[in-house]
């Protein structure tokens, strides 16, 4: 592991957060678009980690609270203009907190292979409803016309109609989401999460209440996933039950693995190289999903650990620290703009978050 | 609702829970004796029924396409087993969720690659075909009461060989305590493989027999899928006997369910697997409650 120097890593935080600032005033709209989509999804990997990292369940669910904000979104656009974000974002949550609440209760009180396979029956309970019912428009999705309006006392704030005032919203909720998961792993309540995760019987012995604490976990976990399902239904001015499918979630979980569980940003650098992979993957091959089946499969067996230990593979040396810190501030500023970043690329970005 | 309509109704819930059986038990087997989470079983019951359907077209016999479909996917089975799942044993969960994602996503492509993506339809099989006319208005497909007749007869036999012979006798005891029948010197290795290649074999047959009564379409696994685990969930992991009682459950209320409240009848398995889930969260026969 490279260990970077406080002063160091903050300056390349500022650095990268910088240039992501300044990613739509240089890059074409495609690409501002479709780094709007990475963050996104690097927002749900980010919040599926509390509770697969951090809790150590493996819930196959979090789609369904992705797609379930998207509707909601779609329930309370008006047909004549946007919906007030004020107003809308808050309902939208409140009602993937309370779904959760509910899925979540019943879900956590197996464990293993049932946890699992409760959480993904009862994702899929939620896509069969919006896809059979016509609650929705079936299974044909609906349309949402007009994107939310942020207005303070009727004056416009910002026009997410525009691409780069939406970007620069998705980049300001996905820095929220990271402080707020990092400042929740690092709470009494984040240890005693792991400690959960680590010995439940331990935890339990000492008074800690599990169950009332992975119930909060998978709640607010949730309600991340959700503001980004809200934010995706508002880009893309469509939902469809795929949104809450399970293929969706079980992607998301491989983003996790990707990026690596044991670090709050490992899976959003998993979320992107993913997403930049499969988009690669799309342009150049008909099949691409037969590659993408096998690259997982790989990943399974050769890369357990994520892009961090292809990162220590790469790199032969590693008691060298002092020449290579020199190397990854050069990086950030090709990597985040716009292009997919390709795997070793990000890689050095695994490294330094976990100081 | 008259008697009769009652009884066509109670049929078909049957039918409907014994083939969810046969797909079940497959899932639930796999789960007890390997301790390995299959996400990819769906995807062989809808292999199943694109290889039966493909067989079907190109010789006409729906007896071929049967034992064709189950035989490729059991060595298709005996393979995945060798190469991939085996490794899997003892690993996480997680990483058998991701393994069998994987898979589910190449199984997909290779069955775009190879049958297409459209919707086909397989003809029973001749001597099979025709209804029994009930009343004026009301008749049973004959295939429908020859499938419930196979399934029973195949859950008779999953049960013969559980409750009765050697392997069964090494599956109940592995499904108990691995470690324990390994100790012993039982050849474990064996075991799982014929009981993976049997499940999935198992997956594929179930859809098989329903390829004549429904269609047969890309995301059909997706449903199964889902339905095993609630089977599987109801009735406990590793439990043959409550597979059956989940299963049975599952295509009465379901049946049912369409009958009375059409509207949510999709919900109605989920509100049952809830309730089960309140009472005995490892299921109904599972161990632990």
């Amino acid at each position: 592991m490279i260990r970077l120097h406080p002063t160091m890593l903050r300056g390349l935080v500022a650095l990268i957060l910088i240039a992501a600032a300044a990613l739509p005033l240089l890059a074409p709209n495609y690409y501002v678009q479709f780094a709007s989509k990475a963050m996104l999804m690097g927002m749900v990997a980010l919040s599926l980690n509390l509770v697969v990292g951090y809790g150590g369940l493996v819930s196959l669910c979090h789609a369904a609270f992705f797609g379930l904000a998207g509707y909601m979104l779609g329930f309370m656009t008006p047909e004549s203009g946007g919906a007030s974000f004020w107003l809308s974002l808050p309902v939208a949550l409140l009602a993937v907190a309370v779904v959760a609440a509910i899925i979540g209760a019943l879900s956590l009180r197996t464990r293993g292979i049932y946890f699992i396979m409760v959480t993904l029956a009862f994702g899929e309970m939620l896509f069969y409803l919006f896809h059979d019912t016509r609650i929705g428009g079936g299974s044909d999705g609906m349309y949402i016309y007009f994107k939310p309006e942020i207005a303070i006392a009727g004056l416009p704030l910002l026009d997410l109609e525009q691409t780069r005032s939406f970007y620069w919203l998705v980049l300001a909720m996905l820095v929220g989401a990271i402080l707020l998961i990092m400042a929740i792993v690092k709470s009494p309540f984040g240890h005693a999460l792991q400690a959960a995760r680590d010995n439940e019987k331990r935890a339990l012995s000492l008074g800690f209440p599990v169950f009332r604490l992975r119930l909060v976990a998978f709640v607010v976990s949730a309600m991340i996933a959700g503001l980004a399902g809200y934010l995706s239904a508002a880009q893309f001015g469509f939902v469809a039950p795929q949104m809450l499918g399970w293929h969706l979630s079980a992607t998301v979980l491989v983003m996790v693995v990707l990026g690596g569980m044991s670090s709050v940003l490992g899976p959003v650098i998993g979320a992107f190289a993913l997403i930049g992979l499969e988009e690669v993957l799309k342009s150049s091959f008909e099949h691409w999903k037969l590659i993408k089946g096998l690259i997982i499969i790989g990943i399974v067996f050769a890369l357990p650990g994520g892009i961090r230990q292809l990162a220590e593979l790469l790199r032969p040396r590693r008691e060298d620290d002092e020449p290579v810190s020199a190397d990854p501030p050069a990086d950030p500023n090709a990597r985040r703009p716009a292009a997919p970043a390709a795997p070793p690329k990000v890689e050095t970005k695994g490294d330094f978050q976990h100081v | 609702m008259d008697a009769l309509t009652f009884a066509v109704q109670l049929l078909n819930g049957l039918q409907y829970g014994l083939v969810l059986f046969l797909v079940a038990s497959g899932l639930t087997l796999v789960f007890g004796i390997l301790g390995v989470i299959n996400l990819a079983h769906g995807a062989f019951y809808m292999l199943g029924a694109y290889l039966a359907w493909w067989i079907a077209a190109h010789t006409g016999s729906f007896m071929l396409a049967l034992i064709g479909g189950v035989a490729i996917s059991f060595v298709l089975g005996l393979l995945l087993e060798e190469i991939f799942v085996k490794r899997m044993i003892g690993r996480d969960h997680l990483a058998q969720v991701l393994l069998s994602f994987g898979l589910i996503l190449v199984i997909d492509e290779v069955r775009q690659i190879l049958f297409g993506k459209d919707v086909h339809s397989v003809a029973p099989p001749a001597w099979l075909k025709g209804s029994i006319q009930l009343t004026d208005i009301l008749s049973y497909p004959v295939y429908r009461i020859a499938l419930c007749v196979v399934c029973l007869v195949l859950a008779g036999l999953i049960f013969y060989m559980i409750q009765r012979t050697r392997l069964g006798m090494i599956i109940r005891a592995g499904a108990e305590n691995r470690d324990m029948t390994r100790a012993l010197g039982i050849p474990f290795d064996k075991v799982n493989r014929y009981v993976f290649a049997g499940g999935i074999a198992l997956a594929a047959l179930g859809g098989i027999l329903v390829s004549p009564i429904s269609t047969v379409f890309p995301g059909m696994g997706d449903g199964m899928l889902i339905l095993s685990f609630v089977v599987v969930v109801l009735g406990g992991i590793g439990s043959v006997a409550g597979a059956a009682i989940g299963a049975l459950m599952i295509g009465l209320t379901d049946t049912f369910g369409k009958v009375f409240f059409p509207q949510f009848s999709s919900i109605l398995i989920y509100v049952l697997m809830a309730g089960i889930l309140l009472w005995r969260p490892n299921g109904l026969m599972g161990k632990g409650n």
